[in-house]
């Protein structure tokens, strides 16, 4: 076992691990934190996607012992109290999930597509969620759901 | 009194879902996130040959792992799981959740693990060591028929799963053949077109795998059983025959489910056997799909091959059409498997009127995975061989191929109109859903731009297809398991409203159009309704979400037993506000004589009024509940016309989609949002198979592309901006003339593109390109290799 501290949506989590544990299991598993979800085993899907130290990641590519010292964010951690985070109410308004089992990683995506690109074109938020698989909506109701939240941001 | 707010009609508007909230916060429950004290979970051995005997399994190492309950072989299973039951007429070999003595396709399962956590399971089911003699790998369908290079089971010679099987025109219900009127139809004709087309094997892909929970309780002979099932109550009802229990005595709950398009229909052999070793050990036991697992394992879609020959006259009427299928099954019969291909050859007539038709269908084993029911299955099967046949014959003929499709359209005073192929078409109008999509799309200056763009040489093509499809399955007569819905609707005491149905919604947002409907019922604010559904303690009966039905049966369901409690609840109204309860409505929460709004009472006094009724109104019983159960008359019809523009790089054959316009007609629409998003999924999935899906099989039965970095599903990147329009032709079949839309978008799309595709590249004389396109297919047409 290997010791670790994250910090989760903003509270220190020390925790011993399997030294193969994934962060997304230690999220899930550990920390009852479901809202991040799995995909896939390669990486592919993105469900898995959480903010660490503020940039979008998949969470099944990284170790927990690797996110030592971290400050992790899931999707649990990203309204501000009962303030919606404004890709959240982007993806209601806009129809922007269906089953929902990807949109925690496509909205943690987002948000970075969104640091790095407040103003997006179309074309943009389509490379910028290259990473994130959804397979019930077709992205366009997604891309609007970015939009909406890039012209409220 | 307090003046009530005016409630807005819902039902049409674009209501943003109930559902979200959960789910854009990470509050929802998935199988996966379930945690019961006590719980276990369970890995899968699978086969890594195609086809072969097992000579041994060596499960010493795994048995003495840290944390391991239980390991079992298949034969220690068939002690207490036997076959798996199926849903189809057809005779089928056995099939045991886990294999016995020989495996027939790559990640058909060998033994199980129960084992304190999924790590500690994994680690020992990767310790167990099997033995097996590999036998030939029977992998092309139409070698298959001939018994090469291997008879996979036993008595089933020639690997035939479903002999030649005639329909159509001169087919009598007794099964003779008359050939007659077939054969004067090509013997007249001017022109006829012939081609092989293959329509490719798919993943369904749904981004959560599958997953189940079983929980048996010892002490009070009870199962519960949690699953990412698109039909709960058939679950149970599986699950109970194979454990010997009664279905009072299983519960089966779908809790959040991420995705299905079919693929989660089936009962599989994991959720028997996660069943089975529950009730064995006493122990709630959990099992979760992984991705490779899924590729494997959970049913792919589609793998039919159809000869299409098309006859007609040189003013463009066909006169005839023969379509010969040929459906690779994979291994094994699954709940539905059979009946895909039945529906290819139910749905042939496309929307035309064909004087003669003639379709056969033959179903092979291969050593490969079962397939059974995709988003859409069967019918976009149908759609793209005769939407690409009537491509081609326009091609032949010289037509634009909008004009060749309205020359043979079913007219709108045909409707209902009895196909030789057996369907009886409830609505249509078929010209008008052409018409609007050619205007929207600018066909005549698009077929311009194309030509102008071809004469600088880029490969510029336009591609059109018609659909029909058969859904909201649908009566009885259609269905194993019955072809009903049903739902109960309770009048709470306190005023608020608590509605179950039998569709067991996976994304399709029944939670918020189903209140819709509701809350225009009533007349009560959509804030004081819930849907229950996926819960069969809670859901009284129920058959489930598939075959685009949750509105057309569903709905109408919900609006039945809507009506009964409405008609009870003013009763009670009359009675407490001394009218007459046909002058009574429901509105802006309250029940009053029309209008004289303050001469009623609020909606939540009459609801506390039936459930202490005193006094009792004569001839009334307490309480505000209904149920009804709705069989539809008939199955409904939807159609539409799409339409896309697709460019080809002359230097990488790389296509790029341009536009994708769509007409679709589902009949009423409840929430023009959700069907929105309906449609661009199903759209997306086409676009998918015609584009960049196959699974594909090497010539050993081993799977290539069994993981998301070798099967690719569309990105964002890889879509245009789907234009969208309706026309609306509602059913007459139900009360509420919806029709159906969760499949829509997966029929006109592959057909379109292909024929985008095919334009695109007809200065180089190709005339059909099998799906999907492949740069380098595409690449070596460019340059003067072959398709």
């Amino acid at each position: 076992m290997a010791q670790v501290s994250i910090t989760v949506n903003g509270r220190q989590r020390p925790a011993d691990v399997e030294p193969r544990t994934l962060l997304v299991h230690f999220l899930r598993e550990q920390l009852n934190l479901t809202g991040t979800h799995v995909g896939c085993d390669t990486s592919q899907c993105g469900a898995c996607t959480v903010l660490v130290d503020g940039r979008s990641a998949k969470s099944c590519t990284i170790f927990a012992v690797q996110a030592d010292g971290s400050e992790v964010t899931t999707i649990e951690g990203l309204a501000d109290g009962d303030q919606l985070h404004p890709l959240q109410v982007g993806f209601w308004e806009e129809h922007g999930l269906q089953c929902g089992y990807c949109t925690p990683g496509m909205i943690m995506s987002a948000v970075t597509l969104l640091d790095d690109n407040p103003s997006p074109s179309e074309a943009e938020i389509r490379d910028g969620l290259d990473g994130n698989l959804c397979r019930c909506t077709g992205y366009q109701h997604i891309v609007n759901a970015v939009q909406h939240a890039a012209n409220k941001g | 009194m307090a003046a009530s707010p005016v409630l807005p009609k819902l039902v049409g508007q674009r209501v943003k879902r109930r559902e979200d909230p959960r789910l854009i916060q990470g509050l929802a429950t998935y199988v996966d996130d379930l945690k019961i004290v006590g719980m276990r979970h369970a890995a899968f051995v699978r086969s890594d040959v195609a086809h072969g005997r097992i000579r041994s399994i060596d499960t010493s190492a795994a048995e003495g792992m840290p944390g391991v309950e239980a390991v079992y072989t298949g034969a220690q299973i068939a002690e207490f799981v036997g076959p798996m039951p199926i849903g189809t007429p057809f005779p089928s070999p056995d099939h045991h959740p886990v294999a016995v003595d020989t495996v027939r396709y790559v990640g058909e399962p060998v033994a199980v693990v129960v084992a304190s956590d999924r790590f500690a399971a994994r680690d020992a089911a990767d310790a167990i060591v099997v033995d097996y003699d590999v036998l030939p790998a029977v992998v092309d369908t139409e070698q298959s028929m001939t018994g090469q290079p291997a008879q996979i089971h036993a008595d089933f010679e020639n690997n035939l799963a479903v002999a030649l099987v005639p329909s159509g025109t001169g087919v009598s219900p007794a099964g003779t053949v008359d050939d007659s009127a077939i054969d004067e139809a090509f013997a007249a004709a001017d022109v006829v077109v012939s081609q092989r087309m293959v329509n490719q094997r798919l993943a369904p892909t749904a981004i959560e795998p599958r997953g189940v929970v079983a929980h048996y309780e010892p002490g009070k002979d009870r199962m519960t059983i949690w699953s990412s099932t698109q039909n709960p109550h058939i679950l149970r009802s599986f699950i109970a025959a194979l454990n010997g229990m009664g279905q009072d005595q299983v519960r089966a709950i779908a809790p959040e489910v991420g995705g299905g398009f079919g693929a989660k229909i089936n009962i599989y052999g994991e959720e028997y056997v996660v069943a089975g070793m529950s009730k064995r050990l006493g122990l709630p036991i959990k099992w979760v799909e992984d991705r490779s697992e899924a590729f494997l394992a959970t049913i792919h879609g589609r793998d039919i091959i159809g000869y299409i020959d098309i006859a007609a006259a040189r003013d463009g009427k066909v006169l005839g059409m023969k379509l010969r299928l040929i459906a690779d099954i994979g291994a094994y019969n699954m709940l539905l498997t059979a009946a895909i291909p039945t529906l290819t050859m139910l749905m042939a007539n496309a929307t035309y009127d064909i004087p003669a038709i003639r379709t056969t269908l033959t179903e092979v084993f291969t050593n490969k995975t079962p397939t059974d029911a995709y988003r859409g299955a069967g019918r976009p099967e149908a759609t793209y061989f005769v939407e690409r046949g009537m491509d081609m014959l326009a091609r032949a003929l010289g037509m634009d191929p909008a004009e060749l499709r309205r020359r043979n359209f079913i007219q709108p005073d045909q409707f209902p109109y009895a196909t030789q192929m057996g369907a009886v078409y409830d609505s249509g109008d078929y010209a008008k859903a052409l018409d609007l999509a050619l205007e929207n799309a600018g066909w005549e200056e698009l077929k311009a731009q194309r030509d102008a763009a071809q004469a600088e040489g880029r490969l510029v093509g336009l591609g059109l297809a018609m659909y029909v499809e058969v859904c909201g399955l649908g009566p009885s007569s259609s269905l194993p398991t019955g072809g009903w819905e049903h739902s109960q609707v309770t009048i709470e005491r306190d005023g608020r409203i608590s509605a179950t149905t039998g569709a067991s919604p996976h994304g399709q947002g029944n939670e918020t159009t189903f209140a819709q409907m509701l809350a225009d019922q009533f007349g009560v604010p959509l804030e004081h309704i819930t849907i229950h559904h996926g819960d069969t303690g809670v859901v009284k009966q129920g058959i489930g979400t598939f075959g685009s039905r949750s509105q057309a049966v569903g709905g109408t369901a919900l609006h039945l037993a809507g009506g009964k409690v409405k008609e009870k609840m003013a009763k009670y109204a009359a009675a407490l506000i001394e009218a007459h309860e046909e002058d009574l409505v429901f509105e802006d929460g309250r029940i009053a004589v029309k209008g004289a709004p303050d001469s009623g009472k609020s909606f939540a006094e009459v609801a506390a009024y039936a459930y202490v009724p005193v006094p009792l109104p004569a001839g009334l019983t307490p309480g505000l509940s209904e149920e009804a159960f709705f069989e539809p008359a008939n199955n409904t019809y939807p159609f539409g016309c799409h339409i896309s523009l697709l460019e080809i790089d002359r230097e990488t054959g790389e296509p790029t989609l341009l536009r994708l316009v769509a007409v679709d007609d589902a009949g009423n629409l409840i929430n023009p949002l959700i069907v929105e998003g309906q449609i661009h999924g199903g759209l997306t999935q086409g676009i998918g198979q015609a584009m960049i899906e196959e699974m594909r099989y090497g010539d050993d039965g081993q799977p290539l592309t069994a993981s998301f970095m070798d099967y690719a599903i569309p990105r964002a990147a890889d879509l245009p901006r789907f234009e969208l329009d309706a026309t609306v032709t509602p059913t007459p079949v139900n009360p509420l003339g919806a029709k159906g839309v969760g499949e829509a978008g997966t029929l006109g799309s592959t057909p379109c593109i292909v024929s985008a595709a095919v334009d695109a590249l007809s200065r180089f004389g190709v005339t059909h390109i099998d799906m999907m396109l492949r740069p380098e297919k595409l690449w070596r047409i460019i340059h003067g290799g072959q398709s």
